[in-house]
């Protein structure tokens, strides 16, 4: 049960970023970075259909679709920061930062994972993640180092996102028991690199970091903010509304 | 032909082109990772070249088809993740394949398919399609997609 709801935890924040990205399809600042969100989106949607194949296994009961398609909003266990709105293009690239910077750490240890498949499609996803790392560390740096407009609205979004990083490095009784057995992360030690590789790329943007102050939580609860309600309802439509309807 | 014959099935799945890359096959591509023969069925193993790339599915549909046609009725196919896929396993042979195609293979040093000058800009890390970069030649200035490494 444990290991079920631990691999549902990460194909959720998988799914839901890889939703919010496309969003960008078709509206991208230039043609080359149109691409590069979708297809960044794309590596998150393959990523989380690895993970709900695998949950799906785990479950025994519901098929893959069935996970992400037919759950309600307090039944999604992703991290809060992977639902918040795509905003401006600042605000994209922050989120995708601080993501991609947890997801780098992450999947390196997950890595090493004495479950055989979380540890495969870790492989996979980290290999995917650095490309993704790499393109919103580049953007980080000429958003904070560019006009003083990119800047403001940089420094902006570092500090919206800021109380939903605290999650990131959360461990509840499912995540310390996970740990233990070799099978998952021990988060809270992922934060000293994280904060490393963060201060790093802030300082080189001449932006500052954000002072630590209330911290989101609640999303291993299913706990949400009201941004996922609205992009499950979009997310959802077609399969709700024509259930078994295929391609 | 459901006689086992493993080495007929390689032949036939060489025959099976990338859907985004018609000028490699998928053996050539290197997705293909086992093929063996138990209970009378083939089981073919295959991994994915990008977690999301939707040729995947393209090329399963290919490759069911293509046996199918050549009167191979009991198989299965069968995704595996581990090894995970790298540019690594493909051959020089592969590479030229590409070179010739327009597309700059996989290499550190990455080299215009026109004029193979080396000095060439990164335009973009994505491209038309999960597996390429976008590129520009600073000798010719043609712009060209790279396979990028992985």
């Amino acid at each position: 049960m444990s290991l079920l709801n631990y691999t549902l935890r990460i194909a959720d924040s998988s799914l839901i970023l890889a939703q919010r990205i496309s969003g960008w399809c078709s509206k991208g600042p230039t043609l080359e970075e149109d691409i590069a969100l979708s297809n960044i989106a794309l590596d998150l949607f393959g990523q989380a259909n690895g993970f709900l194949e695998y949950a799906s296994k785990l479950d025994g009961n519901k098929t893959p679709d069935q996970l992400a398609f037919n759950r309600n909003e307090r039944e999604f266990f992703n991290l809060q920061i992977t639902e918040q709105e795509n905003g401006n293009f600042a605000d994209t690239i922050v989120r995708q930062f601080f993501f991609s910077t947890y997801s780098f750490l992450f999947y390196t240890e997950l890595s090493k994972s004495t479950d055989e498949t979380l540890a495969a499609l870790s492989v996979k996803s980290l290999k995917e993640v650095k490309y993704h790392l790499q393109h919103s560390k580049s953007w980080m740096l000429r958003l904070g180092d560019g006009t003083e407009e990119s800047k403001q609205k940089t420094q902006d979004a570092l500090q919206y996102f800021w109380q939903f990083t605290g999650e990131l490095f959360e461990m509840d009784e499912v995540d310390i028991e996970m740990s233990k057995s070799g099978i998952g992360v021990g988060n809270s030690e992922l934060k000293t690199n994280w904060d490393k590789m963060v201060n790093e790329v802030i300082n080189q943007s001449t932006l500052e970091r954000p002072v630590d102050a209330y911290m989101q939580t609640g999303s291993k609860k299913g706990l949400h903010t009201e941004c996922l309600g609205h992009l499950l309802s979009e997310m959802q439509y077609l399969p709700r509304a024509y259930p078994n309807a295929k391609w | 032909m459901q006689n086992g014959n493993i080495k007929y099935i390689w032949e036939l799945l060489n025959t099976v082109p990338d859907p985004e890359i018609p000028v490699i096959s998928v053996v050539e591509l290197g997705v293909i990772r086992d093929v063996t023969f138990t209970n009378n069925s083939f089981v073919i193993s295959i991994t994915p070249t990008y977690s999301g790339c939707p040729a995947v599915k393209a090329f399963q549909d290919d490759i069911r088809r293509c046996l199918s046609q050549n009167g191979i009725e009991k198989f299965e196919l069968k995704i595996v993740y581990y090894p995970a896929w790298t540019t690594d396993w493909m051959s020089q042979e592969t590479k030229d394949k590409l070179m010739n195609y327009g597309i700059s293979p996989p290499s550190k040093i990455v080299v215009c398919p026109q004029c193979k000058s080396d000095s060439t800009n990164l335009i973009s890390q994505f491209g038309s399609t999960a597996c390429k970069s976008l590129y520009k030649c600073v000798e010719c200035l043609e712009p060209f997609e790279h396979f990028k490494c992985i």
